[in-house]
């Protein structure tokens, strides 16, 4: 059966779209046939992340307007043949994914995918809806900060009551938490919330603690999903991630600080 | 900090800015929870119903307060009312 998932958060810039292509290349790796869909109608991104921006021509409005079909509109990920991407429209307007026309494609994408992964705009209007309203499983993402964590409470509420498993009545979504741009050493010192304060207010099932990590932005300059960057602390939370959403178990890491030599300690700031 | 700060702060004491963000963190939460699940008519009808007692009273803005609350297969719409006192109603 084919899950969809969202990445989704309410308030922008937390890191849905990082999210949202490291997960769909761990999962194709994975062997699974994985598709992402950019939801941001006008602030086209995850191609640029995926690395594909050039070979865009059809898009996600297209194909719901029949002006392409799905097949022309998908673009298959050079690395990851089981991975393939879904772009957003960059120039219509806002109202160009109704809620007919996103279930008509993911109904059809459900046919041939094992995973379909939504990547959500910001906000609450109508393409976050239109990228929840569908789902199977939400991945809530939130930074260690005040209000990011108020708008996933409140993106939670929004899944729980208006979403389609919600308003038929069906078994609920399965809602996630990644807990993004964590830095340990901020925790440490008193001045960032904790991933048991996070937890404690939202009370979802952990999936990762993606630490803050120079590696996120290397991977958007090069247009690698940072997951592939097996040495970094970011891509290795991102493989976590991964293995935990399919159930495997695996130690939380890269929630402690560094440890630093005896001569750093004593001679820092 | 100092050499000696340093060894005197307790590693993982909580006393920075992040504690402050939790508490404020936890009573909005429960705010916005208790507000999700409230009727979206209340404000408008909160404001009605001071509207109309005005036509007889004159009561101030926050006289009136509108406390819902569901259980179960109840819900229960409780209403307070505040009149002036007596003597300042000519
Ligand atoms: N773990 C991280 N460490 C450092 N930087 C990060 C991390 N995650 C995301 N970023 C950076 O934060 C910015 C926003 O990330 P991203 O585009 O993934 O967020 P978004 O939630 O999709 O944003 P939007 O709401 O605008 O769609 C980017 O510049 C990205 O490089
Ligand atoms: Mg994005």
């Amino acid at each position: 059966m084919a899950r969809t998932i969202v990445i989704t958060s309410g308030k922008g810039g937390v890191g849905k779209t990082t999210t949202a292509a490291a997960m769909a290349m761990g999962l194709a790796q994975r062997g699974h046939r994985t598709v992402v869909i950019d939801f941001d109608v006008g602030l086209r991104n995850l191609d640029l992340i995926m690395g594909c921006e050039r070979r865009v021509v059809y898009d996600f409005a297209n194909v719901i307007n029949g002006e392409a079909n799905l097949n022309q509109a998908l673009i298959r990920d050079k690395r990851c043949e089981h991975l393939f991407i879904l772009p957003a429209s960059q120039t219509r307007d806002k109202d160009a994914l109704t809620q007919e026309g996103v279930g008509q494609v993911l109904e059809e994408l459900r046919k041939t995918y094992d995973y379909i992964v939504c990547d959500s705009p910001a906000g609450i209007e109508h393409g976050a809806l239109m990228a929840m309203y569908f789902a199977d499983d939400a991945v809530v993402v939130t930074n260690p900060e005040v209000s990011s964590v108020r708008d996933s409470d409140r993106m939670l509420g929004i899944l729980s009551s208006k979403s389609r498993r919600a308003l038929e009545n069906d078994e609920p979504i399965r809602e996630f938490l990644l807990l993004s741009r964590y830095s340990p050493e901020r925790v440490a010192s008193g001045e960032m919330l904790g991933v048991e304060d996070v937890q404690e207010i939202l009370a979802l099932n952990l999936l990762s603690v993606i630490p803050e990590s120079k590696a996120v932005l290397n991977a958007s300059n090069a247009g690698t999903p940072v997951i592939l960057d097996v040495e970094s602390d970011a891509g290795q939370a991102y493989s976590d991630m991964v293995a935990r959403y399919l159930g495997e178990e695996r130690p939380m890491r890269f929630l402690e600080m560094e440890r630093k030599g005896l001569f750093s300690r004593f001679f820092r700031g | 900090m100092g050499l000696l700060d340093y060894f005197r702060a307790p590693s993982g004491a909580r006393k920075g800015s992040a504690s402050v963000a939790k508490e404020r963190l936890q009573i909005l939460v429960a705010h916005d929870r208790a507000a999700r699940d409230r009727p979206s008519y209340l404000p408008r009808l909160q404001q009605e119903i001071l509207a109309v007692i005005r036509k007889y009273v004159e009561i101030d803005n926050d006289a009136v307060s509108v406390h819902y609350e569901q259980e179960d297969k109840y819900e229960i719409l409780e209403l307070n009312i505040v009149l002036p006192e007596a003597d300042a109603r000519s």
